[in-house]
């Protein structure tokens, strides 16, 4: 009974909510960023004279690179969590062999994938990294000052299926439920990320190529 | 901290102002701030008061702007007083923050908005009420009346005649090539800075004029949080480099000045090309280019020896983008440059700016407490002469001397260039007692 139970939340989960999570993850940065977009376009009007595309790609780029940043070289522990947490963030789910053989039999298409041993130090290594920042947000007190309970939530939910994946994928603990787990909280962090904070995903380059011309244009001053 | 603080809290309007500046770039901000707190170490209030988290500029906005926000703009008094102390006693707005955030969010604006809320409701601070009652009574920070200030011009004219033959200062010259605009703390307090000015045009043969009106190009209203008047204050300058016919607008040593005429003043006004009408030089700009090009030449014997450090005015360099002509004109002038660390578009506020001086006694003892990083700077270099062309730098670093005994002295480029500057013949005052000795 439990184990039929389990197997129809799979299949929905797998199913129908799978999809209704890319949709609604996928639909709600579009639409979050036409409705800035368009507020943009009427009240923020006079600083579209001076986009520079050199400015606002300099002010991104030395943003994404390990240390390009002063500010991340003054935290050099930090910048490393920083990097490896996004960069695993972003690589593992996507180019997980597991991930794509469910896409191939799916849809007939995948990525290549990451050898399984490269994928688990990966994940070895995000979770390192998600506790780091975990740490700092409580030890450095101008951080801590600034976490709000909701900050920890998304922290924690972030780095939730990295583990129950993990977990699943070394079959340790009840296969079934964390298999299941790991599904739910993927799906849970996709449908928070356009409506939270995390939508910074997307409105980072945005905020930053405006502050590259913003500073770089005008004054040819770098804000890396 | 003013009396209107003694009056209710008109929420309609704060809201008004709250959906009006409701853009794109504040929601985006304050909804994408990770709350990482590396802002914090970048700015000299959290630094300077053992690193206090209260005073990171994260905090800072999130305790004003962003708790405004969050309650739509329902609060009461002694909220707005919470916020008085912070956006007027804890930032400067010198955007150093903006430069150490990963999103590169502009705090600074949003601390400049939540000024302009509080503004609404007469919190601001008294020194800052007065000066804005000045520029809209007489145009200019100081209350000066324009006789005056044409009078101390052609004062400054014939004392300065003696020194430099056929010294003038034009004043309203049509079709001059450069309309050079003061702080009204020079016509006021120290005139001899007009003069400076004018001895280094005569010598460089600048085609240059002051003008009758829009002469002050100081903006204390854009730091009080007036948008209007702020935007009014720029208007006349602009209204007035048109009418003169000018091909440029120079700014005295100046920095939020360059800051307001040069970058905000367009926003404030809502000019869609975001340029101003006439362009806008800052004296930096215009001494360097006297240098470069040898329209002024430096005796090398009258260069500085002592060791000379450079304090980058947030307005000028970071802001303003000058920070290399500055090192340059340097270079003309002093033997012995020690540059600060950090400098340049990094550099810190001397914590004088943001409208920290005229702001007066209520914020002294802050303004010493905040200094103390600038101070560490300043003696870490073993400069004896700080030079800097920005009128706050100047009294704050000044203040901070006698505060932490540096033993500097604080000066402006206009005085070493007019000391060190040869006078080329045709400039030099006839010597009416040569027949005597002649004789």
């Amino acid at each position: 009974m439990e184990a039929q139970c389990m197997n129809e939340f799979y299949e929905f989960l797998t199913g129908p909510a799978l999809w209704a999570a890319f949709i609604i993850f996928i639909v709600g940065i579009v639409v979050r960023v036409a409705y800035l977009y368009g507020l943009s376009r009427e009240r923020d009007l006079v600083f579209y004279n001076h986009v520079d595309l050199k400015w606002a790609f300099r002010s991104i780029i030395h943003w994404l690179i390990p240390f390009g940043s002063v500010s991340l070289r003054t935290q050099p522990l930090f910048a490393i969590a920083f990097f490896l947490f996004h960069v695993c963030l972003l690589g593992v789910p996507i180019f997980l062999l597991a991930h794509n053989t469910l896409w191939q039999e799916a849809y007939g298409i995948s990525l290549p994938s990451l050898p399984d041993s490269l994928a688990d130090v990966l994940t070895v290594l995000f979770v390192i990294s998600a506790l780091v920042l975990l740490v700092r947000r409580i030890v450095r007190p101008e951080v801590r000052i600034l976490s709000t309970a909701w900050d920890y939530f998304l922290l924690v939910l972030t780095s939730a299926p990295f583990v129950t994946g993990f977990l699943a994928y070394h079959q340790i603990g009840p296969y079934k439920l964390t298999l299941i787990l790991h599904i739910l909280l993927a799906e849970i962090l996709l449908i928070v990320i356009p409506f939270s904070k995390l939508g910074h995903i997307i409105l980072f380059f945005f905020s930053r190529a405006f502050i590259g011309f913003e500073m770089g244009t005008r004054r040819g001053a770098r804000t890396w | 901290m003013n009396d209107a603080l003694q009056k209710p809290i008109n929420t309609k309007v704060i809201k008004e102002l709250l959906d009006m500046n409701n853009s794109a770039r504040i929601r985006m901000w304050l909804s994408i701030c990770s709350r990482c707190g590396l802002c914090a170490e970048s700015c000299f209030f959290y630094l300077a008061k053992n690193k206090d988290p209260k005073l990171s500029p994260a905090y800072k906005f999130k305790a004003s702007l962003g708790e405004l926000y969050r309650r739509k703009g329902e609060v009461d008094r002694e909220f707005l007083e919470k916020c008085y102390g912070i956006i007027w006693g804890q930032c400067t707005m010198c955007k150093r923050c903006s430069l150490f955030c990963p999103f590169g969010i502009d705090i600074a604006t949003m601390i400049s908005t939540m000024r302009g809320i509080c503004n609404s409701q007469g919190v601001v601070p008294e020194g800052l009420v007065k000066t804005s009652e000045n520029y809209r009574v007489t145009g200019n920070q100081m209350g000066m009346s324009t006789e005056d200030f044409v009078d101390t011009c052609s004062w400054m004219a014939e004392e300065t005649a003696e020194e430099i033959r056929g010294l003038e200062i034009p004043m309203d010259k049509q079709g001059a090539r450069i309309m050079y605009t003061v702080n009204a703390r020079e016509p006021m307090y120290y005139p001899q800075d007009i003069a400076m000015a004018a001895k280094i045009f005569n010598v460089a043969e600048e085609d240059w004029t002051v003008s009758s009106t829009g002469w002050d190009s100081t903006n204390l209203a854009m730091f009080a949080g007036d948008k209007a008047l702020a935007g009014q204050i720029v208007k006349n300058m602009y209204v007035k480099a048109q009418e003169l016919g000018v091909q440029a607008i120079a700014i005295t040593e100046c920095g939020h000045a360059y800051r307001s005429a040069r970058f905000e003043g367009p926003y404030m006004l809502g000019m869609r090309s975001g340029k101003p009408p006439v362009p806008v030089v800052h004296s930096v700009r215009l001494f360097y280019e006297y240098l470069r090009d040898g329209r002024i030449k430096i005796d090398p014997d009258k260069m500085l020896t002592e060791p000379v450090t450079y304090q980058d005015p947030c307005n000028v360099s970071r802001n303003g983008g000058l920070w290399n002509e500055g090192r340059e004109i340097i270079k003309y002038v002093a033997r012995d440059f020690r540059d600060m660390t950090p400098n340049a578009v990094y550099n810190h506020c001397c914590g004088g700016g943001g409208g920290f001086i005229p702001m007066g006694a209520e914020f002294k003892k802050r303004r010493m407490e905040s200094g103390k990083i600038k101070a560490e700077q300043i003696k870490a270099t073993g400069a004896k002469i700080v030079i800097t062309p920005c009128h706050n730098c100047f009294d704050q670093i000044g203040d901070l001397n006698k505060e932490y005994n540096l033993g500097i002295k604080v000066i402006q480029f206009k005085e070493i260039i007019t000391e060190a500057m040869i006078i080329p013949d045709k400039f030099k005052p006839v010597e009416t007692g040569d027949k005597d000795a002649e004789d």
